[in-house]
């Protein structure tokens, strides 16, 4: 029995490579206007990982899913381009958006989950410009589903998917139930170039609007950021000539 | 007009042609998508090796399968006959930005699109297509256009080449030269003539599949630049074709030619802006990270100068080459302005290659950075597919026809 439908839960952050992240004056965030966003990175591989399954027919359908502003629309379109069928763009906007945390998105997607269905939940591990890490982890646990997360290796096995997991000591082999969560790590898979025909495709493919309010999650923060600041600007450091100097001087300033 | 324009929009289709050119302020969604894709894979897989295929002289074969997979090295041709299906203004920025991460591989991408399969699809018969078009879709195979010949380049007309019926054959003998492709195509469109007192209408177009027997390639050339590309001669002796192999009608091979050279006038200017935006890129970031009187460069206003003239040149470069594509997706006459697009993008690319390299000052003479391979790679921009002196020419021709009373 084939699953039915995937969600592919995306993110939409700075730019990775973008030149200079400043912090706001009044050091409440970082500054977001004008700076490039693009999807996730490892929204991307949970993406790819999403479309690998279904051309591989383990699964009938992907859904890509995302929540923000309208901004938020262009990376599902890019999903779709990807090979997704179909995207949800749930509308968070303004100061709601500021204060979205890990919570409120794992809210939102496990509530997405429950009412679409859906047999497996991937989302990338952790979104690169708050590294939180929490997104997957929360939405298996208000659904009460089993968590495969960290993955480097996926396999759907009948009802059950076995998950390669990295972790600190090496790699984690474990088999899951599903309906699941599951986290894309970096070497899950090298995400693909969207191709022109599937472009073209993409344009055609819908992408339903909704608002959290629709799936009954409150938008409140518990987490109130308190302050924002830049990393302390490095010092220069000292050369030294020999290794005694180097040991002298580091029991001089207290490191040993 | 609006709801046109509108409806076009929905479409992702750039209706209003010359009219609306304050739409291009926001290209369409569709064409940002592909341009975004496009730009990805020219910093992450063309710009790492880029110096390395022109060290080198390596063909991105590679490269090239992997773009023939996304669709970009057919990007006009029809999804029956395994193409994109887009429209010129794609195929535009989609080489634009090719050329920005490695400047052969956009020529290499330029002379598929429009010099091979362009005349094929304008003036092919169903079975030519896809017989000839369909295989070249892939990245796996890519084709050549030999015009230009050891006697004449923009002298198009007064081609030797000759080519004689024998019986249910096309018989070929000649030289072609300045091929490029030549010894990574596995097919050629090719101009011979049947009858050298019609002069150019006597001209007919050829499609000769690569290798073949009677027809050998000369030397590679050892180029300035584009170096990743072949460049050489064809030899023609005694080759035979069936004479299904002929493209368009017999005598028609010279107006196949320049309106094939229209199109591709398009192409190259697109690979013109890449290669001057790189070229603008490399100066730029560098302005800011070089440091001399105790301030970056960029706070210098003679660095500051270079900088917008060279930003000047290419965006008024690209909003000409964006209007000549989007007149060819009208279907409107696109002649005058695509020569003015090739004409002004080479010139700006060739003004960004120098200026560029002076910004970088010694770095910029030396290959441990890009801007010398940008200056070398620019320079042909102004000769092939139409030298800056012959677009002048057309032009003028094309202006003095719109005053004449």
């Amino acid at each position: 029995m084939s699953p039915a439908s995937v969600f592919v839960c995306l993110s939409l952050t700075l730019l990775s490579d973008y030149p200079v992240i400043r912090v706001k004056p009044d050091n409440s965030g970082v500054v977001t206007d004008g700076v490039k966003h693009s999807m996730n990175p490892f929204c991307e591989i949970a993406v790819e990982e999403a479309v690998k399954l279904k051309e591989k027919k383990f699964i009938k359908e992907v859904v890509a899913v995302s929540c923000g502003p309208t901004q938020v629309t262009e990376t599902i379109r890019t999903a779709l381009a990807m090979g997704c069928d179909r995207g949800i763009h749930v509308e968070v906007s303004g100061k709601d958006y500021e204060a979205m945390g890990p919570l409120q998105i794992a809210k939102i997607f496990a509530a997405l989950a429950k009412k679409e269905e859906a047999s497996l939940v991937i989302l990338g591990k952790q979104a690169i410009d708050d590294d939180c890490n929490q997104t997957g982890q929360m939405t298996a646990a208000l659904l009460d589903w089993p968590q495969g997360t960290f993955a480097s290796e996926v396999t759907i096995d009948g009802e059950k998917v076995k998950v390669v997991r990295e972790i600190d000591g090496g790699l984690e082999t474990i088999k899951i139930s599903m309906p699941a969560v599951l986290t894309a790590d970096l070497r899950l898979n090298t995400p693909r170039y969207a191709t022109l025909p599937n472009i073209m495709k993409a344009k055609k493919k819908k992408i339903a609007n909704m608002k959290p309010a629709d799936l009954g999650v409150d938008m409140v923060s518990r987490v109130e950021v308190l302050r924002v600041d830049e990393p302390p600007t490095r010092l220069a450091g000292v050369k030294v000539e020999t290794v005694d100097d180097l040991v002298a001087k580091l029991k001089a300033n207290g490191t040993i | 007009m609006a709801a046109l324009f509108k409806a076009g929009k929905a479409l992702g289709l750039c209706v209003s042609g010359c009219r609306s050119l304050s739409s291009l302020a926001e290209l369409p969604e569709m064409h940002q998508m592909m341009r975004q894709t496009c730009r990805d894979y020219a910093d992450r897989e063309l710009g790492p090796i880029a110096g390395k295929l022109d060290k080198e002289h390596l063909f991105p074969a590679q490269q090239v399968r992997e773009l023939g997979a996304m669709g970009v090295m057919a990007i006009e041709v029809p999804e029956a006959l395994g193409g994109a299906g887009m429209d010129y203004l794609a195929y535009s920025l989609a080489v634009e930005e090719i050329s920005r991460g490695c400047g052969s591989t956009g020529c290499v991408v330029s002379v598929n699109n429009s010099l091979y399969i362009g005349p094929i699809l304008k003036f092919g018969t169903q079975k030519q297509k896809e017989q000839w078009i369909t295989p070249f879709t892939t990245g796996e195979k890519v084709g050549c256009f030999a015009l230009s010949e050891p006697g004449n380049g923009s002298d198009a007309g007064a081609a030797s080449t000759l080519a004689r019926q024998e019986g249910e054959e096309w018989v070929l003998n000649g030289t072609k030269a300045w091929i490029t492709n030549s010894w990574d195509a596995s097919a050629t469109v090719i101009f011979a003539t049947t009858d050298k007192s019609l002069k150019h209408k006597g001209i007919s177009a050829f499609l000769v599949p690569m290798p073949h027997p009677g027809l050998s390639l000369g030397k590679k050339e050892d180029k300035l630049g584009i170096r990743a590309t072949s460049t050489a001669n064809l030899i023609l002796e005694d080759c035979r074709i069936p004479l299904g192999n002929m493209l368009g009608s017999r005598g028609s091979g010279f107006k196949i030619a320049m309106q094939t050279l229209d199109s591709g006038r398009i192409g190259i200017a697109s690979q013109a802006l890449g290669i001057a935006q790189a070229a603008l890129d490399c100066a730029a970031d560098y302005a800011h990270k070089r440091t001399a009187f105790g301030a970056p460069i960029g706070k210098l206003q003679a660095v500051q100068f270079k900088l917008a003239d060279m930003a000047v040149a290419v965006e008024s470069a690209r909003l000409l080459t964006w209007k000549a594509a989007m007149l060819k997706d009208a279907k409107k006459p696109f002649t005058k302005e695509a020569a003015m697009a090739k004409l002004a993008a080479s010139e700006a690319a060739t003004f960004c290659g120098h200026q560029s390299i002076q910004v970088l000052g010694g770095m910029g003479y030396v290959t441990d950075m890009p801007a010398e391979r940008h200056y070398r790679d620019a320079r042909i921009t102004e000769i092939y597919e139409g030298t800056s002196e012959i677009q002048r020419l057309v032009i003028a021709g094309q202006l003095l026809k719109e005053y004449a009373s």
